[in-house]
């Protein structure tokens, strides 16, 4: 692939990071630096005009809105807490693939008038009670959600599901789908325009990488 | 510690220090100069308007972006205006109401209830042209050219154009036959070319297979001038409205090709922006560094409408501060000071007056001050020479 423009690319570290730089590879792009060991922030790769920044997941979206990465990789979850304003959300990256659940005891009502809903996820919760004409109390944590309704903090939860164990693991179920998770690309809407051939080629070339 | 914040502006609120006030104000004079010689006649709308009036054939954004507030004398709600074209739109068809083409500039602050994005701003300084009483291409190209040279009077370099059309999707949602909640659900995951939630919704409204794959496929459409005749062939089964907006885009950028043979132009015909107002040609301005567009505009034939005459209308606005600050405009050079001693002498007072006279800046003491000629930045003083005043130059210190 041929870059016309510097590229700035903003990935998060853990398991998004990990799922995205196979993608990555297959499209012949590769990081000179260890992630896992570098302390650089910003990283090469093995195509001069291709920078990698690594950030904090929710931090993602931020960086690609202003411009500041032209391209970025981010879960849904996180793209929909952002909103999504000013970006383009090309590509299903079909990596890092969970699900939202409301989670809780296995005998918890979902129909309670006024239920407490501890959850990270303040945007998609409210959005899905909203739509089961549904009014909740939302309890905004950063972590741990499994927590709240143990102690009685909440009467649900709202968090992504892979496996499931962690809930297993506290004595809780998933009980109602919210939506699929996965990570798409995201695509600052100035740059689009602007490296627009440069862009193109990399989608096209990503997407050819998950269907295949 | 400072425990007062009496100094804190709201957020997004922000004030021009001299050096950048004077600035602006140059750039400012400068813009509305040049408009005039376009034949554009400036126009000074009010700044809070009853509500109904103000949100006229404008979409809910802009109900949301503004500010209100209860009049004590008609009980009715006001709005702080929140872009001044809706108000331009109802100059021209209820105030002025000629025939011919009428051409129309304003500058002045509007306010926000939020930020959009990028720039955080909620007092942007608009500015900007409206054209209204021409419905073809050519007026469209008149505003393009006119907003190309707003930015480059701004100092503003490498300018990308994008060029789009609303009634490519609003063709091809009527003929889908969509029903409101559907066309702003495939309308917002279209302006996020977000292709895997199209293709969802596709499955979801039940569209015919063939109307599925054109609103995927509009995502799409975007780049160079080839992406036109790739919109012709990808979309051939779309109604005639839309291939009338194909063609319009097309013209326009041939016009412009004429007029502007540098400029590169980029095509989105998946592009909308205010697509409740907006009836045709859209367009925006991008410069690298800038996450989002610096100016746009485009056609709204139907606020006219709504004042009691439709009038085709075609124009761009942008941010004038916004502008300054991608604009590489050279400083104004701060006009020299001549400092003036404080005393009691009609000679005195009649040299400080011609001066002033011819444009210069002169400062008279005041008695007690702290500092001198040297520290309030004077680079001359007015000093008696036998019987009369002279200017002479401030020695170095």
């Amino acid at each position: 692939m041929e870059f016309k423009s510097p590229i700035t690319i903003a990935l998060p570290k853990g398991r998004i990071l990990k799922d995205t730089l196979p993608l990555l590879a297959e499209i012949g792009i590769e990081l000179r630096d260890n992630p896992d060991t570098s302390r650089k922030l910003i990283l090469d790769t093995n195509i001069d005009a291709l920078k990698v920044v690594l950030i904090r997941a929710t931090d993602v979206p931020t960086y690609v809105q202003w411009g500041a990465a032209d391209l970025g990789v981010t879960g849904k979850d996180t793209l929909v807490e952002h909103g999504g304003e000013g970006l383009y959300e090309p590509l299903d990256l079909q990596i890092a693939k969970c699900r939202l659940m409301v989670a809780g005891h296995p005998d918890a009502s979902l129909d309670g008038q006024r239920l407490r809903i501890a959850t990270k996820y303040v945007k998609a919760a409210k959005r899905h009670f909203a739509a089961k004409g549904q009014q909740v109390e939302i309890i905004k944590l950063y972590g741990s959600m499994e927590l709240a309704p143990l102690v009685g903090l909440s009467d649900l939860i709202v968090d992504l599901v892979e496996s499931g164990n962690t809930l297993k693991a506290n004595g809780l179920v998933p009980l109602e789908f919210v939506m699929d998770i996965s990570s798409r690309l995201v695509v600052n809407k100035a740059s689009w325009k602007m490296k627009h051939e440069t862009i193109i080629a990399l989608v096209e070339a990503l997407s050819e990488a998950v269907d295949g | 510690m400072n425990s007062h914040k009496h100094w804190l502006l709201p957020e997004g609120i922000d004030e021009l220090l001299p050096a950048q006030a004077m600035q602006l104000e140059a750039l400012r004079r400068h813009l509305l100069d040049q408009f005039s010689t376009w034949g554009y006649e400036l126009v000074i709308t009010p700044f809070i308007e009853y509500l109904d009036s103000l949100l006229t054939g404008a979409g809910k954004d802009l109900e949301r972006q503004t500010f209100k507030m209860t009049d004590q004398i008609s009980g009715r709600l006001l709005g702080i205006r929140a872009d001044i074209t809706p108000q331009a739109a109802r100059i021209d068809a209820h105030q002025l109401c000629c025939e011919e083409p009428n051409r129309l500039c304003y500058i002045g602050s509007v306010f926000r209830t939020r930020g959009d994005g990028f720039s955080a701003s909620r007092s942007p300084l608009q500015i900007g042209a409206e054209l209204y009483g021409h419905a073809g291409v050519e007026s469209d190209v008149e505003i393009l050219c006119l907003m190309m040279e707003t930015l480059k009077s701004a100092g503003v370099e490498n300018v990308f154009l994008d060029l789009g059309h609303v009634g490519v999707f609003r063709g091809l949602s009527r003929q889908a036959e969509l029903e409101p909640a559907q066309e702003k659900a495939l309308f917002a995951a279209l302006q996020r070319k977000a292709v895997p939630e199209i293709r969802a919704l596709g499955a979801d409204f039940d569209l015919e297979p063939q109307l599925a794959q054109m609103f995927v496929q509009l995502a799409g459409l975007n780049g160079k001038a080839e992406v036109l005749q790739q919109a012709r062939e990808q979309l051939a089964a779309a109604s005639d409205e839309v291939q009338a907006a194909i063609d319009a885009v097309e013209q326009t950028g041939q016009l412009l090709q004429n007029h502007l043979p540098d400029l590169p132009v980029h095509y989105d015909l998946a592009e909308l922006r205010a697509y409740q107002y907006q009836t045709g040609l859209v367009f925006a301005a991008f410069v690298p560094g800038s996450g989002k567009e610096i100016a746009r505009g485009g056609r709204y034939d139907r606020i006219g409408e709504k004042f009691g005459r439709a009038r085709p209308a075609t124009g761009f606005s942008a941010d004038l501060k916004t502008l300054m600050r991608f604009g590489q405009m050279p400083r104004p050079a701060a006009p020299e000071k001549i400092y003036a001693p404080w005393q009691p002498d009609a000679g005195l007072d009649q040299i400080i007056r011609e001066l002033r006279n011819r444009g210069k800046t002169v400062l008279q003491e005041l008695p007690g001050q702290a500092g001198d000629a040297h520290s309030m930045g004077c680079s001359h003083v007015l000093v008696r020479e036998g019987g009369s005043w002279k200017v002479q130059l401030l020695a170095e210190q």
